[in-house]
This record gives structure tokens, C-alpha cells and sequence, in this order.
């Protein structure tokens, strides 16, 4: 299973390196060039000599973790979030630390010792420690350096009516789209971005695209689904099962809207269920990726997720498949164009 | 037989207090070293090892507690989400992100989730999250469909493999008290390669979590002359004071308290120290946490003990355990009854 694998390796902002390879892997029969840059960036190439539209893929390969800081005298980690982590989720977690994966927990003071006012209080950053079980300082040191990462260690599972629970489907649901699509057969110039450090700032978009130029390029997210108790039915940014959600606008990028208008179009030609994003907050590398060289025309397709940067975040199947759906009659579409530019 | 492995079964396996029958049924099967064995009417397991003492023999109980805390369903809403108490004490904040099984028809996974930091008002992220707010996603579309599957009044449990931690730490959710009883069987392991005078009568107890339950029957239909509860104490982590804690990999805590008989204590102290077993010492100025309150006051009162596994993150998904401390609490254990004998036991009513 593509998504299963996909989640369940690891890749922290700047280290996406297993993902990198995996990614790789998976694409290699389907591609006809495929180079790295000096960020990280993995870009695929399709029909690089084809006439037609230069159309460019985008998924970000980094997920948010947790990087160690610091060790204390009795050998506990300390750690700080890379990317946008709630410090709420992580109470009584397991990760797994280091190139040395070592198992860890985060721990909690028992209930029975504590104040009744201290339940109250989130717990911050700073009161959260890994405990691996070791001895001291010295020991803690022997498996783990400053600077190595912790990651969540949730298993793909499928659950509920078409659910699936994993960590980091932000973007790896992308990344698997992406890797779909590349197995299209087309005429034109397909370049897929998998792009690194998307989470600290959408560092490797803007680098990615600079070296494509592409004529037009689809970005693939997970973005945030607020359909849950306790809020109100217009805050639903986007809802599970209604379809992929395509964006107009965030806090990085207003999308290219005659493209926003024929995705729609389209989407509703083809009987496809879509969804538009009703929030702006956020940004993705749409963002740098307008933005790169003398502007280029974007337009977000993402799968809708619950409790994205948290241990188990959880999507629907059936947006997912929608959103594999809509991008390939999109790009057989625009095959059948000749008015292109 | 491998009684580590059996307690990582134990500890992945699903029994909430006044729901043991599944953790009951596994504990009997492994239970290999009994003569005798009957469960009361709340559901305690007794498991009977008679000594080869001449009659009429001493009984000595160990009791440890293998109900878990747990969540109840109280309430299924629009969008299939599933609202949900508590039964044992559960912290609000240690729940929100973690996978659940929730028993219904079938056995199925859900999450607690709460809504997204990017709704909520400004401050509100310094808060913890209210037990209220929480709620479980089973994956389904409607209330309808998920009605299908679960009703008002089924038990949740946390869903947690046990993980390895350096040298021989485990971190997994219901050690406590399945390390007790995990301590048992140690100790009878032991038990079964020595003399031992006394029946020793180790049960496994229902209800402890919801206020010893378990340990009030089990004790009356034992009457035991001696009573030892094998439990979990608050094993030294950072954000705890020394004072409260005792340490991981030094052995079990023995309690010194008013639940504990001083010469219980005295002989429990001097066994640990002629066979070299490590411990630390446990002072309980409030003793009623565990099942050794309830045994001591059992019909005309029980000379009891209290030995505790020291145990990190009590009541979350990741309790944390050195398992050379429930070997050494079941030598610990075996060779004190070993040690026993009727003139010991006939002492312990006279002050």
C-alpha cells in the first residue's frame, strides 16, 4: 500500500531522506529523468523534449516532528517542535528518536499527585521530556546527539466507513497523489516537485520551481478538516467525505482563478465531488511557487484532514481517490488543448 | 513459562473494572501452577497453591488487581462522533490524540480528538482540553451509522502495544496492576521449585480502579492469616520529588504505614536483605490506594503488606516499568512464604 509505506517513514524538515528514497523508488519505471538539487528537492521529469504545456506536480515530502535540544542529568530529552505542533498532543505519546530509532515516551505526572488546578493548564513545551528509559546523562548521550529528530510512530490503519488513521498524511497524501499521476500516460511535460521543508517556511518550493519553470503547476496538500463537535458548521474549513477541497485563497497565495474556475468546471463535468476550502488561514507551497522568477499560475487540490500535525491524523479515502480523479482528467484535458498558451 | 511475555499480552489485552472476564480467561489459561481454581461472584480469580505443611495449614493471600481504567460511551452525535466518561481516574490532558478501541459490537479503532487549534479563541491553546470537549471519531459519516456499531454504555480502552525501552524497561498502558500480577506469577514460578508450609491463594482482583472491590469479597471467601496486595507506586520521574517517588531497576517498594504490619514489615525487610534482594522503602502515610486497605479489614482483620512495582506516567497510555522489579517483587515474595512457618503466623495477632 503506497500511503501506508508512505506515512509510516519518517522525514523531518531538512530530513527527508527516507522519504526522498522511497519516493524515488516508486517512480523510477514511470519517469524519464529524475535529479536532486542542493535542498533536497526530488524532481521527476516526464517528456522533458514534448511539446505542450510544462505542468508541474508539487507535494511536500518533510512532516512536522520534534527535534532534541537537550539532555538532562538523568538522561531525559528535551525537545522543540520543527514546524507547528500543538504541545497538547503530545502528552503520553511514543516516538522514536534518533538515526539510532530509539523507542521513547512522553511522558506525564500521574493524576493522583497533582492539583486539580494543574489539570487546567496545557502542559507547554518546555515541561515535556522523551524518556527512552536510561540511566543517566552519559547513557542518554551513547544513542542520541543534539539536533536528531523524534518522530510520531502511529501505524496506517483503515478504519470506520472508508477512514484512514496514520501520522503525516500532510503532505505524504500529496506525495502518493502525486506518484499516481506520474503513471499517466501523456504527451506533455510533467515535472513532479517532492519538495523539502515545506513546514518551516516553504523553503524547497520556490528552489524546485526556479529550475522547472513550469507553465502551470497543481500543488497536492492535506489540509485541515474542522468538521468535529465544538465547531460551528461555518468554521468547517473543510469536511471529510464531501470531495477534495480546492483553494482560493490563504495566507501565502491567492490561486490562479480561471484555473480555480475550470477545476470546478470541471469537477462538476466529470461528477466528481469537490469542495471548496472555506478558511484562509495557513499557506502552502503555492505560495513561493507563484511567486518564483516572473510568477507562475497555481492552484491548490488538497485532501481534507482531521487533526493534521498530530499523531493520528485521520482522511477519507474517497477524497482521495476524488482528487486522483480530478487532477488526471485535468491533465487529459489539457492534452486535448491546443490553445494552451 | 515466559512471564514477561505474558504480561505484554496482559497489558495489550482489554478488561475495565467490572469488565475482567477477558483478562480473568487468560490469566486462567496461563495459570499452570494451581491446585485449585474458582472465581467468586464479582469475578476474582483464586488461584490455589497448597503447601506441604501439616494441617490445618496457614493461608497466605496475594492480591493484585487486574481491572484497567477505561472510558464509557455516554453519548453518540450528529456526524457519528462518540461522547464519553470516565470510569477510574484519568488526567483530561493525557487523552486528547490517542487511539482507542471502543468495544462495541465488534472491537473498533477511534481517536480522541478535540477541535483544531486554528477555531479556537485566543488563549485558549494554554488550556488543557476538557474532558467535555473530547470526543471520538470512529470513522463514520453519521450518527446513524455509527449507532449501528455502538451503544450508550460501551467500554473504551486506550490502544497501546508495548514498546521496549533500554535494558529491561517497558512502557505500555494497564501495568498497573497487571504488573502485580505478573509478580504473582513470578513468585510462583519460585514458589515451585521450594518448600513452602502455607496454601498461598493468589488472586487476581476485579474493581480495584473504582475502590477495591474486588479485594473486599475475595478476602472474606479466602480468610487469609496474611495478606500481601502487589500494586504499582509512583516510580521517580522528573517533574515528581524524590519524596514521592521511589526508583525504577532498585527493586519493589515495600509500604511502611498503617495498612502494613509492623512484623509483616520487619520480616519482609529482613527476607529482602538475607537473599540480597533490592528494595526501596515506601512510606504510605495515606494508605487506602490499594487493595491492602480493603484485605486488612477483611472479617476479624488480616495482617497485611503492601509490595509496589515502581511505575512512571501512572494512569496514561504509557506506564512505564523496569521488569527486574516484577522479578525481584516475586523472589522477594517466594521467599518470604518460603520462610514461613505457623509460629510466625500465630504471632501476628499478639501486640
Amino acid at each position: 500500500m503506497l500511503l501506508a509505506q508512505l506515512t509510516e517513514v519518517n522525514g523531518a524538515p531538512g530530513q527527508e531522506g527516507e522519504v526522498r528514497n522511497l519516493i524515488r523508488e516508486q517512480i523510477e519505471p514511470f519517469v524519464d529523468e529524475i535529479k536532486t538539487d542542493a535542498l533536497g528537492n526530488l524532481i521527476a521529469i516526464k517528456n522533458p523534449r514534448a511539446i505542450g504545456p510544462k505542468v508541474m506536480l508539487a507535494a511536500h515530502m518533510d512532516e512536522v516532528a520534534l527535534m532534541i535540544v537537550g539532555i538532562k542529568n538523568n538522561g531525559m530529552l528535551e525537545f522543540r517542535p520543527i514546524g507547528g505542533i500543538d504541545p497538547r498532543v503530545l502528552v503520553a505519546k511514543t516516538v522514536i528518536v534518533g538515526k539510532k530509532k530509539i523507542n521513547g515516551v512522553i511522558g506525564a505526572k500521574p493524576i493522583h499527585l497533582q492539583r486539580p488546578d494543574e489539570r487546567e493548564k496545557a502542559l507547554s513545551i518546555q515541561e515535556l521530556y522523551i524518556d527512552m528509559g536510561v540511566k543517566d546523562k552519559e547513557e542518554a548521550k551513547r544513542l542520541v546527539s543534539l539536533g536528531e529528530i523524534a518522530y510520531f510512530t502511529t501505524k496506517y490503519e483503515e478504519f470506520g466507513e472508508g477512514k484512514v488513521k496514520a501520522k503525516a498524511l500532510d503532505d505524504r497524501v500529496g506525495c502518493a497523489l502525486a506518484i499516481r499521476l506520474l503513471q499517466e500516460d501523456l504527451s506533455f511535460p510533467l515535472i513532479a516537485a517532492f519538495t523539502v521543508q515545506e513546514e518551516v517556511g516553504l523553503r524547497g518550493a520556490g528552489v524546485a520551481t526556479y529550475q522547472i519553470k513550469p507553465d502551470l503547476a497543481l500543488i497536492l496538500e492535506g489540509t485541515t478538516a474542522s468538521d468535529v463537535p465544538g465547531t460551528d458548521e461555518h468554521k468547517h474549513a473543510t469536511s471529510l467525505g464531501k470531495g477534495p477541497a480546492i483553494t482560493f485563497m490563504d495566507r501565502a497565495v491567492i490561486t490562479h482563478p480561471p484555473l480555480v474556475k475550470e477545476l470546478f468546471a470541471l469537477a462538476n463535468e466529470k461528477n466528481i465531488p469537490v469542495q471548496a476550502r472555506r478558511n484562509t488561514a495557513g499557506g502552502t507551497d503555492a505560495g513561493q511557487i507563484q511567486l518564483t522568477e516572473s510568477g507562475t499560475k497555481v492552484a491548490v487540490i488538497a485532501v481534507p484532514c482531521r487533526y493534521i500535525h498530530s499523531p493520528a491524523s485521520v482522511m477519507s479515502k474517497k477524497d482521495y481517490d476524488g482528487a486522483y480523479e480530478l487532477i488526471k482528467h485535468y491533465l487529459r484535458c489539457l492534452e486535448e488543448r491546443e490553445d494552451f498558451q | 513459562m515466559d512471564v514477561k511475555h505474558f504480561l505484554r499480552n496482559l497489558s495489550e489485552s482489554s478488561g475495565v473494572s467490572g469488565y475482567e472476564q477477558n483478562i480473568t480467561e487468560q490469566i486462567s489459561t496461563a495459570c499452570t501452577w494451581a491446585d485449585d481454581m474458582r472465581r467468586d461472584k464479582l469475578g476474582n480469580l483464586i488461584m490455589l497453591k497448597r503447601g506441604e505443611g501439616t494441617k490445618p495449614k496457614k493461608k497466605i493471600m496475594l492480591a493484585a488487581h487486574m481491572d484497567e481504567i477505561g472510558l464509557i460511551i455516554t453519548k453518540v452525535e450528529k456526524g457519528g462522533f462518540l461522547r464519553f466518561g470516565t470510569i477510574g481516574g484519568f488526567d483530561q490532558r493525557v487523552l486528547l490524540g490517542q487511539e482507542v478501541i471502543v468495544h462495541g459490537k465488534t472491537p473498533s479503532l477511534g481517536i480522541i480528538g478535540a477541535k483544531p487549534p486554528h477555531v479556537q479563541a485566543h488563549g485558549e491553546q494554554n488550556k488543557a482540553v476538557k474532558l467535555e470537549d473530547l470526543f471520538i471519531d470512529l470513522g463514520y459519516d453519521t450518527k446513524e451509522d455509527a449507532e449501528k456499531l455502538v451503544r450508550i454504555g460501551d467500554l473504551v480502552t486506550l490502544k497501546r502495544e508495548v514498546i521496549d525501552l533500554q535494558s529491561s524497561l517497558l512502557a505500555g498502558k494497564a501495568f498497573d496492576d497487571r504488573a502485580g500480577v505478573a509478580a504473582i506469577f513470578e513468585c510462583f514460578k519460585i514458589l515451585s521449585t521450594l518448600h513452602h508450609e502455607v496454601d498461598v491463594y493468589g488472586v487476581a482482583t476485579v474493581q480495584e480502579e473504582v475502590g477495591l472491590r474486588g479485594a473486599v469479597t475475595s478476602t472474606y471467601g479466602i480468610v487469609p492469616d496474611l495478606g500481601i496486595a502487589i500494586d504499582v507506586s509512583f516510580g521517580d520521574q522528573p517533574d515528581l520529588r524524590e519524596s514521592e517517588t521511589i526508583k525504577l531497576g532498585n527493586g519493589p517498594g515495600i509500604a511502611i504505614g498503617p495498612h502494613v504490619h509492623p512484623k509483616v514489615y520487619d520480616r519482609m525487610v529482613k527476607t529482602a536483605k538475607e537473599w540480597n534482594i533490592k528494595y526501596s522503602l515506601d512510606p504510605s502515610p495515606s494508605p487506602g490506594g490499594t487493595d491492602a486497605y480493603a484485605i486488612q479489614v477483611a472479617q476479624a482483620g488480616v495482617a497485611t503488606i503492601l509490595l509496589s512495582v515502581p511505575l512512571r506516567y501512572m494512569h496514561t497510555s504509557i506506564e512505564t516499568i523496569d521488569y527486574d522489579d516484577v522479578k525481584s517483587t516475586g523472589k522477594l515474595m517466594a521467599m518470604f512464604i518460603a520462610g514461613l512457618n505457623n509460629e510466625f503466623v500465630e504471632g501476628l495477632t499478639c501486640f
